[in-house]
Protein backbone atom coordinates (compact mmCIF):
# COMPACT_ATOMS: atom_id res chain seq x y z
CA UNK A 1 0.00 0.00 0.00
CA UNK A 2 1.44 3.29 -0.66
CA UNK A 3 0.60 6.77 0.59
CA UNK A 4 1.30 7.72 -3.27
CA UNK A 5 -2.12 6.14 -4.27
CA UNK A 6 -3.85 9.28 -2.43
CA UNK A 7 -4.46 12.56 -3.83
CA UNK A 8 -4.77 15.02 -1.21
CA UNK A 9 -6.49 19.00 -2.02
CA UNK A 10 -6.77 21.25 0.07
CA UNK A 11 -9.35 24.27 -0.77
CA UNK A 12 -8.06 27.06 0.47
CA UNK A 13 -9.84 30.49 -0.84
CA UNK A 14 -13.57 31.07 -1.08
CA UNK A 15 -14.00 30.02 -4.47
CA UNK A 16 -16.86 31.42 -7.17
CA UNK A 17 -18.57 29.27 -8.99
CA UNK A 18 -17.08 28.71 -12.14
CA UNK A 19 -13.06 28.56 -9.90
CA UNK A 20 -15.05 25.44 -8.12
CA UNK A 21 -16.20 23.60 -11.63
CA UNK A 22 -12.83 23.82 -12.61
CA UNK A 23 -11.16 22.38 -9.57
CA UNK A 24 -14.05 19.62 -10.22
CA UNK A 25 -12.87 18.92 -13.03
CA UNK A 26 -9.39 19.17 -12.57
CA UNK A 27 -9.52 16.47 -10.12
CA UNK A 28 -11.77 13.98 -11.95
CA UNK A 29 -8.45 14.37 -14.62
CA UNK A 30 -5.92 13.87 -12.19
CA UNK A 31 -7.69 10.63 -10.63
CA UNK A 32 -7.44 9.54 -14.20
CA UNK A 33 -4.23 10.49 -15.10
CA UNK A 34 -2.29 8.75 -12.20
CA UNK A 35 -4.86 6.11 -10.63
CA UNK A 36 -5.38 7.59 -7.56
CA UNK A 37 -7.40 5.27 -5.60
CA UNK A 38 -8.22 8.23 -3.03
CA UNK A 39 -8.65 11.39 -2.79
CA UNK A 40 -8.63 13.54 0.45
CA UNK A 41 -10.08 17.03 0.10
CA UNK A 42 -9.88 19.67 3.12
CA UNK A 43 -11.98 21.95 3.21
CA UNK A 44 -11.14 23.21 6.94
CA UNK A 45 -10.78 26.61 5.74
CA UNK A 46 -14.32 26.97 4.21
CA UNK A 47 -16.57 29.00 5.99
CA UNK A 48 -19.11 28.35 4.13
CA UNK A 49 -20.68 25.62 2.30
CA UNK A 50 -23.74 26.28 0.09
CA UNK A 51 -25.62 23.91 -2.04
CA UNK A 52 -23.01 24.90 -4.92
CA UNK A 53 -20.19 23.80 -3.47
CA UNK A 54 -21.87 20.70 -2.09
CA UNK A 55 -23.24 19.93 -4.95
CA UNK A 56 -19.40 20.00 -6.34
CA UNK A 57 -18.08 17.90 -3.60
CA UNK A 58 -20.95 15.11 -3.89
CA UNK A 59 -20.14 15.37 -7.58
CA UNK A 60 -16.47 14.75 -7.30
CA UNK A 61 -17.45 11.99 -4.94
CA UNK A 62 -19.92 10.46 -7.37
CA UNK A 63 -16.82 10.57 -10.01
CA UNK A 64 -14.06 9.60 -8.21
CA UNK A 65 -16.00 6.27 -7.59
CA UNK A 66 -16.95 5.56 -11.31
CA UNK A 67 -13.02 6.34 -11.72
CA UNK A 68 -12.60 3.40 -8.86
CA UNK A 69 -11.38 6.25 -6.36
CA UNK A 70 -12.54 6.67 -2.64
CA UNK A 71 -12.91 10.37 -1.69
CA UNK A 72 -13.28 11.47 1.52
CA UNK A 73 -14.39 14.96 2.92
CA UNK A 74 -12.13 16.10 5.78
CA UNK A 75 -12.13 19.20 8.40
CA UNK A 76 -15.67 20.62 7.82
CA UNK A 77 -16.22 23.35 10.31
CA UNK A 78 -19.22 22.78 13.00
CA UNK A 79 -20.76 25.87 11.85
CA UNK A 80 -21.05 24.58 8.10
CA UNK A 81 -22.10 21.40 9.60
CA UNK A 82 -24.73 22.62 11.37
CA UNK A 83 -25.79 25.08 8.79
CA UNK A 84 -25.92 22.14 6.06
CA UNK A 85 -28.66 20.44 7.97
CA UNK A 86 -31.08 23.39 8.05
CA UNK A 87 -30.07 24.22 4.06
CA UNK A 88 -31.14 20.41 3.62
CA UNK A 89 -28.30 19.03 1.98
CA UNK A 90 -27.47 15.80 3.59
CA UNK A 91 -24.03 15.26 1.49
CA UNK A 92 -25.33 11.54 0.92
CA UNK A 93 -22.20 9.40 -0.59
CA UNK A 94 -19.73 11.79 0.69
CA UNK A 95 -17.78 10.12 2.58
CA UNK A 96 -16.20 12.26 5.76
CA UNK A 97 -13.77 12.53 8.90
CA UNK A 98 -13.09 15.05 11.10
CA UNK A 99 -9.07 15.67 9.74
CA UNK A 100 -6.60 14.68 7.62
CA UNK A 101 -4.83 11.74 9.93
CA UNK A 102 -8.68 10.06 10.31
CA UNK A 103 -9.50 10.63 6.73
CA UNK A 104 -6.11 8.79 5.60
CA UNK A 105 -7.49 5.61 7.95
CA UNK A 106 -10.51 5.80 6.12
CA UNK A 107 -9.03 5.59 2.69
CA UNK A 108 -6.82 3.31 4.07
CA UNK A 109 -9.40 0.93 4.85
CA UNK A 110 -11.78 1.99 2.04
CA UNK A 111 -9.07 0.58 -0.31
CA UNK A 112 -7.61 -2.23 1.55
CA UNK A 113 -7.55 -5.85 -0.49
CA UNK A 114 -10.01 -8.42 1.10
CA UNK A 115 -6.50 -10.88 0.33
CA UNK A 116 -4.05 -8.64 2.10
CA UNK A 117 -1.78 -9.85 4.99
CA UNK A 118 -2.97 -8.80 8.15
CA UNK A 119 0.65 -7.26 9.09
CA UNK A 120 -0.06 -5.03 5.64
CA UNK A 121 2.25 -6.72 2.85
CA UNK A 122 0.56 -6.05 -0.17
CA UNK A 123 1.02 -8.85 -2.79
CA UNK A 124 2.07 -7.23 -6.66
CA UNK B 1 -36.85 50.48 13.78
CA UNK B 2 -33.84 51.90 12.85
CA UNK B 3 -31.32 51.11 10.20
CA UNK B 4 -27.71 51.75 11.52
CA UNK B 5 -26.30 50.88 8.42
CA UNK B 6 -27.51 50.24 4.61
CA UNK B 7 -25.33 49.25 1.26
CA UNK B 8 -25.96 48.09 -1.97
CA UNK B 9 -24.34 45.75 -4.17
CA UNK B 10 -24.49 44.64 -8.13
CA UNK B 11 -24.99 41.30 -8.57
CA UNK B 12 -23.99 40.46 -12.45
CA UNK B 13 -20.62 37.83 -12.16
CA UNK B 14 -19.98 34.68 -10.37
CA UNK B 15 -17.23 36.98 -8.23
CA UNK B 16 -19.92 39.19 -6.92
CA UNK B 17 -21.23 36.13 -5.19
CA UNK B 18 -18.19 35.87 -3.22
CA UNK B 19 -18.61 39.43 -2.87
CA UNK B 20 -21.87 39.31 -1.40
CA UNK B 21 -20.91 36.40 0.94
CA UNK B 22 -17.85 39.10 2.39
CA UNK B 23 -20.28 41.82 2.78
CA UNK B 24 -22.86 39.88 4.50
CA UNK B 25 -19.77 38.35 6.57
CA UNK B 26 -18.77 41.86 7.62
CA UNK B 27 -22.51 43.01 8.32
CA UNK B 28 -22.86 39.62 10.34
CA UNK B 29 -19.63 40.35 12.55
CA UNK B 30 -20.26 44.32 12.98
CA UNK B 31 -23.69 42.66 14.58
CA UNK B 32 -21.89 40.44 16.74
CA UNK B 33 -23.98 37.33 15.39
CA UNK B 34 -22.52 33.88 16.65
CA UNK B 35 -20.61 32.22 14.29
CA UNK B 36 -24.17 29.85 13.59
CA UNK B 37 -25.84 32.54 12.89
CA UNK B 38 -23.40 34.50 10.43
CA UNK B 39 -22.74 30.76 8.95
CA UNK B 40 -26.25 30.37 8.36
CA UNK B 41 -27.03 34.10 6.79
CA UNK B 42 -24.09 34.20 4.92
CA UNK B 43 -25.09 30.78 3.35
CA UNK B 44 -28.42 31.99 2.55
CA UNK B 45 -27.36 35.23 0.81
CA UNK B 46 -24.89 33.01 -1.07
CA UNK B 47 -28.00 30.56 -2.57
CA UNK B 48 -29.59 33.84 -3.46
CA UNK B 49 -27.46 36.24 -4.39
CA UNK B 50 -26.98 33.03 -7.47
CA UNK B 51 -30.24 32.83 -7.99
CA UNK B 52 -30.38 36.27 -8.75
CA UNK B 53 -27.01 35.43 -10.86
CA UNK B 54 -28.43 32.41 -12.61
CA UNK B 55 -32.25 33.24 -13.16
CA UNK B 56 -33.21 36.41 -12.93
CA UNK B 57 -30.01 37.59 -15.37
CA UNK B 58 -28.28 39.75 -12.82
CA UNK B 59 -29.50 42.20 -10.42
CA UNK B 60 -28.93 44.08 -6.60
CA UNK B 61 -28.96 43.45 -2.76
CA UNK B 62 -29.35 46.02 -0.30
CA UNK B 63 -28.03 44.79 3.00
CA UNK B 64 -29.74 46.30 6.01
CA UNK B 65 -28.12 46.44 9.50
CA UNK B 66 -31.52 46.90 11.51
CA UNK B 67 -31.92 47.70 15.23
CA UNK B 68 -35.46 47.09 16.73
CA UNK B 69 -35.94 48.26 20.10
CA UNK B 70 -32.67 46.96 21.04
CA UNK B 71 -32.55 43.39 19.03
CA UNK B 72 -30.20 43.69 15.92
CA UNK B 73 -30.56 42.00 13.17
CA UNK B 74 -29.75 41.91 9.17
CA UNK B 75 -31.77 42.40 6.50
CA UNK B 76 -31.11 41.50 2.80
CA UNK B 77 -33.22 42.08 0.01
CA UNK B 78 -32.42 40.90 -3.33
CA UNK B 79 -34.14 42.81 -7.07
CA UNK B 80 -34.21 41.56 -10.40
CA UNK B 81 -35.55 42.21 -13.40
CA UNK B 82 -35.87 38.87 -14.98
CA UNK B 83 -38.09 36.79 -16.04
CA UNK B 84 -39.60 36.30 -12.75
CA UNK B 85 -41.52 32.72 -11.29
CA UNK B 86 -44.82 32.04 -12.79
CA UNK B 87 -45.20 29.21 -9.82
CA UNK B 88 -44.03 30.18 -6.58
CA UNK B 89 -45.09 26.76 -4.52
CA UNK B 90 -43.13 24.83 -6.96
CA UNK B 91 -40.04 27.33 -6.54
CA UNK B 92 -40.45 27.06 -2.92
CA UNK B 93 -40.53 22.95 -2.88
CA UNK B 94 -37.12 21.72 -1.94
CA UNK B 95 -35.57 19.84 -4.65
CA UNK B 96 -37.68 21.97 -7.70
CA UNK B 97 -35.14 23.11 -10.05
CA UNK B 98 -35.64 24.73 -13.49
CA UNK B 99 -31.62 24.76 -13.88
CA UNK B 100 -29.56 22.04 -13.13
CA UNK B 101 -28.59 23.12 -9.14
CA UNK B 102 -30.10 20.53 -6.00
CA UNK B 103 -33.25 23.04 -5.69
CA UNK B 104 -32.83 23.96 -2.23
CA UNK B 105 -32.26 27.67 -2.35
CA UNK B 106 -35.12 29.31 -1.86
CA UNK B 107 -36.34 26.67 1.11
CA UNK B 108 -33.15 26.64 2.43
CA UNK B 109 -32.91 30.55 2.66
CA UNK B 110 -36.06 30.41 4.35
CA UNK B 111 -34.72 27.99 6.92
CA UNK B 112 -32.21 29.48 7.36
CA UNK B 113 -33.37 32.83 8.45
CA UNK B 114 -36.41 34.20 10.52
CA UNK B 115 -37.57 36.41 8.19
CA UNK B 116 -38.51 35.24 4.59
CA UNK B 117 -40.49 37.03 1.56
CA UNK B 118 -40.46 36.36 -1.73
CA UNK B 119 -42.39 38.32 -4.62
CA UNK B 120 -42.73 37.76 -8.29
CA UNK B 121 -44.68 38.64 -11.42
CA UNK B 122 -43.52 36.71 -14.64
CA UNK B 123 -42.15 39.49 -16.90
CA UNK B 124 -40.81 41.78 -14.65
CA UNK B 125 -38.64 40.60 -11.90
CA UNK B 126 -38.42 38.93 -8.26
CA UNK B 127 -37.87 40.31 -4.95
CA UNK B 128 -36.86 38.06 -2.16
CA UNK B 129 -36.47 39.68 1.34
CA UNK B 130 -34.69 37.54 4.19
CA UNK B 131 -33.72 38.95 7.80
CA UNK B 132 -32.65 37.50 10.55
CA UNK B 133 -32.21 38.34 14.26
CA UNK B 134 -29.85 38.18 16.63
N1 LIG C 1 -34.57 35.36 -9.05
C1 LIG C 1 -35.23 34.39 -9.72
N2 LIG C 1 -35.78 34.65 -10.94
C2 LIG C 1 -36.43 33.68 -11.61
N3 LIG C 1 -36.59 32.42 -11.15
C3 LIG C 1 -36.07 32.11 -9.96
C4 LIG C 1 -35.36 33.07 -9.17
N4 LIG C 1 -34.97 32.47 -8.03
C5 LIG C 1 -35.41 31.20 -8.10
N5 LIG C 1 -36.07 30.98 -9.25
C6 LIG C 1 -36.72 29.71 -9.66
O1 LIG C 1 -36.91 28.91 -8.51
C7 LIG C 1 -36.27 27.63 -8.68
C8 LIG C 1 -35.77 27.10 -7.36
O2 LIG C 1 -34.71 27.89 -6.88
P1 LIG C 1 -33.72 27.27 -5.79
O3 LIG C 1 -34.53 26.73 -4.68
O4 LIG C 1 -32.69 28.28 -5.47
O5 LIG C 1 -33.08 26.02 -6.55
P2 LIG C 1 -31.99 25.96 -7.73
O6 LIG C 1 -31.24 27.25 -7.72
O7 LIG C 1 -31.13 24.80 -7.38
O8 LIG C 1 -32.74 25.75 -9.00
C9 LIG C 1 -35.20 27.88 -9.71
O9 LIG C 1 -34.84 26.71 -10.38
C10 LIG C 1 -35.87 28.91 -10.62
O10 LIG C 1 -36.74 28.26 -11.53
MG1 LIG D 1 -30.70 28.47 -6.22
Amino acid sequence: MKLGEFLLVSIQVDMHDKLALALQQDLTDRIAATGARGVLMDISALEVVDSFIGRMLANTAAMSRVLDATTVVVGMRPAVAITLVELGLSLNGVRTALDVERGMQLLRAAVRQPWEEPDGDTPV
Amino acid sequence: MATLRSEIAGIVTSEDIVRVRHMVRDAAVRLSFSLVDQTKIVTAASELARNTLEYGGGGTVRIDELADHGRLGLQLIFEDRGPGIADLNQAMQDGFTSGSGLGLGLGGAKRLCNEFEIQSKPGEGTRVRVARWK
